[in-house]
């Protein structure tokens, strides 16, 4: 079929819970539908794809006008551990894995994975520090070029 | 809705081609729907996928997903994306006689 997309690049720039999902399902989504998935992980991102960081990821409370509540109640104690408590609570009733999870089905369904060399040097990491399922660490032009004929999508 | 008539069986499926009622269907027909799918040969893998699929969709009444495959199945996500290549879910549930699936995982 001719118009098809054939292959997507995502970057996942951000590094709360709301901020990983959609690019993770956007990935496993297209892996789903026999479309070639490459994530890259960049920026606050590349929380979601540290060992010591992957399954402590939050909800943001503050600054995010669609939590319709005032930001000053935000920014009470345990108010982001709730939200982040509620949406795993949803997610895992419409059966989206944790995040340590979600990345391990994702590489298993042929994707691939990668941390940012510009961000990686500037928090001082190593791949010591990611979960097994990242392939490689890159820098900007190679992800350009492993997203040759690819729909790039920022998260 | 078109009818085709397969292995002797009347069939009636919708208009991308899956099955409307799964109660038509049989293991001749999984092995044509699977050919039409590129699938050439159907081993016991495939088997235990389309086997394990339509029990949970009696159970449950929609086609699983590829995480209930896997905790539920036993099914390897892998071997899922080896056995069924370029869209598991859909070409598994098309094979079993099931409709389209309708979650986003």
């Amino acid at each position: 079929m001719a118009n098809q997309i054939e292959k997507v690049s995502i970057i996942i720039s951000r590094g709360s819970l709301e901020g990983v999902y959609p690019g993770l399902i956007m990935a496993n989504g297209a892996r789903m539908e026999g479309i070639e998935a490459t994530l890259f992980f960049t920026f606050f991102g590349l929380d979601a794809i540290m060992k010591k960081r992957v399954n402590k990821l939050k909800v943001a409370t503050i600054g995010n006008p669609a939590m319709h509540m005032p930001s000053l109640l935000g920014v009470l104690p345990g108010m982001s551990a709730m939200a982040t408590w509620m949406m795993k609570k949803q997610m895992d009733k419409i059966d989206i894995p944790p995040v340590d999870e979600f990345l391990e089905m994702i590489k298993d369904a042929g994707a691939h994975l990668y941390a940012c060399k510009a961000t990686v040097d500037m928090f001082g990491l190593t791949m010591d520090d990611f979960v097994p399922q990242v392939d490689e660490i890159i820098n900007v032009g190679k992800f350009y070029e492993l997203s040759a004929g690819a729909q790039i999508i920022f998260t | 809705m078109p009818v085709r008539e397969i292995a002797g069986v009347q069939v009636d499926f919708d208009a991308e081609g899956f099955m409307t009622n799964p109660d038509q269907w049989n293991e001749e027909i999984a092995k044509v729907l699977a050919a039409e799918e590129g699938i050439s040969q159907l081993t016991e893998g495939h088997w235990q996928v389309i086997h394990f699929i339509r029990e949970d969709y009696k159970e449950k009444g929609q086609a699983p997903t590829i995480r209930r495959m896997n905790k539920v199945g036993n099914i390897a996500t892998k071997d899922l994306y080896e056995w069924f290549p370029k869209g598991p879910a859909k070409k598994a549930a098309r094979i079993a006689g099931l409709g389209k699936p309708q979650g986003c995982v």
